[in-house]
C-alpha cells in the first residue's frame, strides 16, 4: 500500500472544500469564516509541501514558510479589526455591516 | 506499511476536524478542532519529510494563532446562538460551491501528469537527506535566494504588529496618567505669579 502524491494531493482538496464550505455555511459568524480562511490556507500548504517533496525542490517549502507568515500577519489584523468592530457595534454579525455601504 | 496506516490517520483525523470546525456551534468547539487539525497536519508534514514546518505549524499555529483566536472568542462577551440563524438558508448555496470546487478539482487532479522534463526546471533541489537535514536545507537557499523575500516577510509581521496595535489602542478619558511632555515644558510662569502687596492693603 503505497501513499502516492495523490493521496496528499486528495487530504489537502478535501481541507480547502471545507474551509470554502465553512465561509458559506457560517456568513453570519466572522471568526468561523476566520477559521475557515485558515483552514483553506492549511490545505494550500499540504499541497506546496507535497509537491516540494515528490519533486524534491525545496521551493515549495519555502513558499510554504511564507505563507504561513502572512496568515499569520492576516490573523493578528483580522482579529484586531474583530475587536474593534465587537466593541463599536456590540455585535460580530456581519450581516449588518453595512457602514460603508458597499 | 506503517507509514500508510500513519498517513490515514492523520489524514482522517485532519479531514474529520475540518469538518468539525466548520459544523460546530460552539466556536471554542470550533478553534480546539482546528489545533486538532494544525497537529494532523504537522503529522502529514512530518511524513512528508518537512520536519521544520511540521515543527513550525505547531509553534506558529497552535501555540500563537490558535491562542489568540481563543483569546478573542473567549474575550468577547457574543452571543453565538444568535449567529447560527441561516446556517440552513446558506446550506444549499454551499453545497453547490463546494460540490463544483470538489467535482472541478477532481477533474484537474484525473487528468494532469508532469512533464518529461521537470527534473530540469527545479528551482533549488532537495539535497541528499544523509548530508543535510531538512532545517539546514532551507536555511540554506531561504537566507541566499531568498533573502529579499524572507525580509519583506518579516517587513508584513512589523506592519501587522504596528496595524494590530494601531487598531486597537484607544485613549480612556479620565484616567490620571503622567504627562511627562507637559510636566518638562512647565515654566516657572506657569507656576505661580510674584505679586507686589501693599501693607495694609491685603490681597484683593
Amino acid at each position: 500500500m503505497q501513499i502516492t502524491l495523490f493521496h496528499y494531493l486528495t487530504v489537502a482538496a478535501m481541507l480547502f472544500t471545507l474551509g470554502v464550505f465553512g465561509i458559506f455555511l457560517n456568513r453570519k459568524n466572522v471568526i468561523t469564516i476566520m477559521l475557515s480562511i485558515e483552514l483553506i490556507l492549511l490545505g494550500v500548504n499540504i499541497n506546496l509541501v507535497a509537491f516540494s517533496s515528490h519533486l524534491g525542490d525545496m521551493t515549495g517549502q519555502v513558499f510554504s514558510l511564507f505563507i504561513l507568515t502572512v496568515a499569520a500577519a492576516e490573523a493578528a489584523i483580522g482579529l484586531a479589526i474583530l475587536v474593534v468592530y465587537f466593541r463599536n457595534r456590540g455585535s460580530i454579525a456581519i450581516d449588518d455591516a453595512s457602514g460603508m455601504k458597499g | 506499511m506503517i507509514i500508510a496506516i500513519l498517513f490515514y490517520v492523520f489524514a482522517g483525523t485532519a479531514v474529520f476536524s475540518a469538518a468539525m470546525v466548520v459544523f460546530s456551534k460552539n466556536p471554542v468547539n470550533s478553534v480546539l478542532f482546528l489545533i486538532l487539525a494544525f497537529f494532523n497536519a504537522s503529522g502529514l508534514f512530518i511524513l512528508l519529510g518537512a520536519e521544520f514546518l511540521a515543527m513550525l505549524l505547531i509553534i506558529v499555529y497552535v501555540g500563537a494563532v490558535a491562542v489568540l483566536f481563543m483569546f478573542v472568542v473567549m474575550m468577547l462577551d457574543i452571543d453565538y446562538a444568535n449567529l447560527r440563524q441561516g446556517v440552513q438558508k446558506y446550506l444549499p448555496i454551499g453545497m453547490l460551491v463546494g460540490g463544483i470546487l470538489m467535482a472541478e478539482m477532481i477533474l484537474v487532479g484525473g487528468t494532469w501528469s508532469f512533464s518529461e522534463g521537470r527534473n530540469d526546471v527545479l528551482a533549488s533541489k532537495t539535497p541528499i537527506l544523509s548530508d543535510v537535514d531538512n532545517t539546514n536545507a532551507i536555511g540554506n537557499i531561504l537566507y541566499t535566494d531568498y533573502i529579499f523575500l524572507f525580509q519583506l516577510a518579516g517587513l508584513i509581521l512589523l506592519v501587522a504588529m504596528i496595524g494590530a496595535i494601531v487598531l486597537t489602542h484607544r485613549t480612556r478619558e479620565g484616567v490620571k496618567k503622567q504627562k511627562i511632555h507637559d510636566q518638562v515644558r512647565r515654566q516657572r510662569d506657569d507656576a505661580f505669579e510674584a505679586v507686589d502687596v501693599k501693607s495694609g492693603m491685603g490681597l484683593k
